[in-house]
C-alpha cells in the first residue's frame, strides 16, 4: 500500500464503491454479520461460523461476507443482512445457528424472505 | 355464439376468479410483509452522524473511505488554517460528550493558544459509567472516525503526538483500534507529512486497568505517565498544562466522532441540528425495563418519551414505567411528570439528573428508588480514589445510612442527615467523582422522598425490593391461586394446590425475591 494523497483518497472511494456494488467482482449475494461486544456476546460467532459452513457447503463463490458493529438493537441480537442483487436487503433479529441455517437455504440460495425470522428491510443495496 | 366458445368463457372467468383470489392472497401475505428500516420506530426516529458508518467493516480502511472517510482531515490538513478549523468547530456548537458539555472548539482554542513546541491530543475511551455502552459501540464500529477525529483535533491546536485511553476491558474495541491504527500508517494518514501537507501526527493505544476515576481528565493523564491514576485540583486545566505538564486536548470518544462531519459539511450545517444551547445529536445507550435495549442517536430535543416510548417501545406488559436515569453514578433520576422533557444540557439538569455520557436506565414500578440510590453510591464509594477527605470519608457514611434505610433499621434524622453529607460533599471534593456522588441520591429525594420515609417510618418498601422490609406472606384475598409462586421457589418453599392460596414456609424461605417478582396479582408482602 502506498501513502495516499487527496487526490488518492478520493479516487480510492471511488474504486471501493464501485467493487462493493454488488456483480462487479462477480458477487451476487452481500452477508453482513453484526458482530459488536453485545453482537458476540449474544451468540453472534457461534452464527458468523454456521454462515461460514453453509456458504463452504454450497460451494458458492459469489457469496460475500463482510463483519460490521453492533447494528443499534443490542436486544435483538445477533443479526445478520441480507442483500441479494437487485433486492431490498432484509436484516433478520435473535438468530441462532439453526435459524441461520435455515435461512441461508432459504433467502439466501432459495430467495424467499423468512418472514418469522425478519426485522426490517432496507431500501438502498448495502 | 357455439357451444365452445361459452365454455371457454366460462373457464376465463373461473381463471380470472382464480387470479382475483391469489392476487388477495399475495396481498395478505404481502401484508404480513416486512416493513422498511425507516419505518420500525427504533429505527425511524433516529438521526444518525457518529452511528452512521454503523454497517461498515470496521476492519477494512477502504470501507470507511469510500464512505467519504478522511476527506475532512484532507480538507483540514491541506485547505484550511488552524483559525479556520477552529472557527468551524465553533460554530457547529458541538459539546463535549463525555458528559460536562464543555464547547469543544473553545477548549481547542485554549490549546491552540496556549504556549509549548510540544502539545498532546487525547481521547477518553474509559467509559466507566455502569450500564453506558456507547463509546465501545462507536469504537468497535467505526475506529476510523475517532482517528480521523484526533488528526484533525491535533492540526487545529498543533499537536503531533495522541493517545487513546482505553479501558482494557474493551479487546475487541482495542483490536479494531489497532488494525485501524495499522492501516491509516499504511496509507500514510498517521505519521509524518500527511497528505503531503507536512505536518505530522502519531497516535497510540494506551490502556487503562478500568477505574472509574481514570476518567477524569486529570487522573487519565496521570496513568498515562504511569503514574497513579489520582486527580488533582485544577486549575491548571489541561489546555495549559496537561499531559507531561503540555498544553493537552482531551475530548470523549463521540465528540471527536462528530468532528470529521462538520468539517467535511460545514458547522452551520451541524447547527442547524438540535437546540438553541445543545447542537448536534446525542447517542443513549438504552437498558432497563424498555423493549428494545440499544444504542439510539437521536437530534438533540428529542424528548424522553419519545427516546423510551417510541423508539424503546415503552416498558414490557404488565410493568409500569417509574422513572428514568440518566448519567448513572453522577446523574439522577427524572420521573413521570418530566417524560416530555427534551434531552438538552440546560433541560436535563434543570429537572435533576445530567446528560451525563449518554447512559439512560429505565425503570419500573418494582425498583426500590432508595435500593436504587443505595447501589450507585456502593459503586461511587468503591470507585472513590481516596485522595479526598470528603469523598473518601462522605461516600461511606452515605452509603452506610443507605444501607441501613434499606435494612428497615433507619431512623428519625437519616434524610436530613443525607442531605447534609450530599452539599458537604459536592463542595469540598476534589474531583467531578465525588463532586456529582451524591446527586442519585438527591435526586430520588427529590422525586421519591414518599420511598424513603417509607422505609425509615413504616418499615415499608413500596417497591417490594428490600427483602428486610418484607414479610414473605401471601395475602389470600389478593391471591388468585395460580401457582407461579409454587413452580419457581428453588428451595421448594411454598406449597400450594390447584384452587388453594399458595403459603410459604419462611424456614426454608431464603428471601430470593422470585416469587415477588414474578406473583401477576402483586399478592405476596
Ligand atoms: C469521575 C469521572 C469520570 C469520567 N469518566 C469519563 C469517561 O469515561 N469518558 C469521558 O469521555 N469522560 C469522562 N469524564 C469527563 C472527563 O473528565 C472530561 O471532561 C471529558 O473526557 C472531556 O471530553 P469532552 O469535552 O469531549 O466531553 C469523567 C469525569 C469524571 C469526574
Ligand atoms: S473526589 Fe473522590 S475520586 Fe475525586 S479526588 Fe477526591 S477522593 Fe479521589
Ligand atoms: S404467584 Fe401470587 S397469585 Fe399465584 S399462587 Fe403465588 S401468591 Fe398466589
Amino acid at each position: 500500500m502506498a501513502r495516499l494523497t487527496a487526490e488518492d483518497l478520493i479516487k480510492l472511494k471511488e474504486k471501493v464503491k464501485n467493487e462493493n456494488a454488488l456483480s462487479k467482482d462477480g458477487y451476487t449475494v452481500k452477508i453482513t454479520v453484526h458482530l459488536g461486544t453485545c453482537g458476540i456476546a449474544a451468540g453472534g460467532d457461534v452464527v458468523y461460523e454456521a454462515l461460514k459452513e453453509e456458504i463452504e457447503e454450497s460451494k458458492r463463490d459469489d457469496i460475500k461476507v463482510v463483519i460490521s458493529g453492533c447494528a443499534g438493537m443490542c436486544s435483538s441480537e445477533p443479526n445478520v443482512t441480507i442483500g441479494r442483487i437487485g433486492e431490498d436487503a432484509v436484516i433478520y433479529r435473535d438468530l441462532d445457528a439453526e435459524k441461520m441455517r435455515k435461512i441461508f437455504q432459504g433467502h439466501v440460495l432459495g430467495g424467499e424472505i423468512l418472514n418469522d425470522y425478519a426485522m426490517a428491510r432496507i431500501k438502498e443495496p448495502v | 355464439m357455439s357451444e365452445n366458445n361459452s365454455k371457454a368463457e366460462e373457464k376465463t372467468e373461473e381463471i380470472a376468479e382464480e387470479k382475483v383470489e391469489e392476487k388477495e392472497q399475495e396481498k395478505q401475505k404481502e401484508e404480513k410483509v416486512i416493513p422498511y428500516l425507516e419505518d420500525v420506530p427504533f429505527f425511524g426516529f433516529q438521526k444518525l452522524i457518529v452511528l452512521k458508518n454503523k454497517g461498515i467493516d470496521p476492519e477494512l480502511i477502504d470501507e470507511y473511505i469510500a464512505q467519504d472517510g478522511y476527506q475532512a482531515a484532507a480538507k483540514a490538513l491541506l485547505e484550511m488554517t488552524q483559525e479556520e478549523i477552529i472557527a468551524e468547530m465553533k460554530t457547529s456548537g458541538l459539546r463535549g460528550r463525555g458528559g460536562a458539555g464543555f464547547p469543544t472548539g473553545l477548549k481547542w482554542e485554549f490549546a491552540n493558544k496556549s504556549e509549548g513546541d510540544i502539545k498532546y491530543v487525547l481521547c477518553n475511551a474509559d467509559e466507566g459509567d455502569p450500564g453506558a455502552f456507547m463509546d465501545r459501540s462507536v469504537l468497535e464500529a467505526d475506529p476510523h472516525a475517532i482517528l480521523e477525529g484526533m488528526i484533525i483535533a491535533a492540526k487545529a491546536v498543533g499537536a503531533h503526538q495522541g493517545y487513546i485511553y482505553c479501558r482494557a476491558e474493551y479487546p475487541l474495541a482495542i483490536k479494531r483500534l489497532n488494525i485501524a491504527i495499522s492501516q491509516a500508517t499504511e496509507y500514510g494518514l498517521l505519521g509524518n507529512d500527511i497528505f503531503g501537507s507536512g505536518f505530522d501526527f502519531h497516535l497510540e493505544i494506551y490502556q487503562g486497568a478500568g477505574a472509574f476515576v481514570c476518567g477524569e481528565e486529570t487522573a487519565l493523564m496521570h496513568s498515562i505517565e504511569g503514574k497513579r491514576g489520582m486527580p488533582r485540583p485544577r486549575p491548571p486545566f489541561p489546555a495549559h498544562q496537561g499531559l507531561w505538564k503540555k498544553p493537552t486536548v482531551l475530548n470523549n470518544v463521540e465528540t471527536y466522532a462528530n468532528v470529521p462531519q462538520i468539517i467535511l459539511n460545514g458547522g452551520k450545517w451541524y447547527a442547524g441540528i438540535g437546540t438553541e444551547t445543545s447542537k448536534g445529536t446525542k447517542v443513549f445507550a438504552l437498558t432497563g425495563t424498555v423493549k428494545n435495549i440499544g444504542l439510539v442517536e437521536v437530534p438533540m430535543g428529542t424528548t424522553l418519551r419519545t427516546i423510551i416510548f417510541d423508539i424503546g417501545g415503552g416498558v414490557p406488559k404488565k410493568k409500569k414505567f417509574k422513572a428514568v436515569q440518566l448519567g448513572g453514578p453522577s446523574g439522577g433520576c427524572i420521573s413521570e411528570a418530566f417524560i416530555d422533557t427534551p434531552v438538552d444540557y440546560e433541560s436535563i439538569a434543570k429537572v435533576g439528573a445530567i446528560m451525563g455520557s449518554g447512559g439512560m436506565i429505565v425503570m419500573d414500578n418494582q425498583t426500590c428508588m432508595v435500593d436504587m440510590a443505595r447501589f450507585f453510591m456502593d459503586f461511587v464509594q468503591d470507585e472513590s480514589c481516596g485522595k479526598c477527605t470528603p469523598c473518601r470519608e462522605g461516600t461511606r457514611r452515605m452509603l452506610q445510612i443507605l444501607e441501613k434505610i434499606t435494612r428497615g433499621e433507619g431512623e428519625s434524622g437519616d434524610i436530613e442527615t443525607l442531605e447534609e453529607l450530599s452539599e458537604v460533599i459536592k463542595d469540598a471534593a476534589l474531583c467531578g467523582l465525588g463532586q456529582t456522588g451524591p446527586n442519585p441520591v438527591l435526586s430520588t429525594l427529590q422525586y421519591f422522598r414518599d420511598e424513603y420515609e417509607a422505609h425509615i417510618f413504616e418499615k415499608r418498601c413500596p417497591a417490594k425490593r428490600c427483602p428486610a422490609l418484607l414479610e414473605f406472606e401471601v395475602d389470600e384475598e389478593k391471591c388468585i391461586k395460580c401457582g407461579i409462586c409454587f413452580k419457581q421457589c428453588p428451595t421448594e418453599a411454598i406449597t400450594w394446590e390447584k384452587k388453594q392460596p399458595a403459603h410459604i414456609d419462611k424456614e426454608k424461605c431464603i428471601k430470593c425475591m422470585t416469587c415477588i417478582t414474578n406473583c401477576p396479582s402483586d399478592a405476596i408482602f
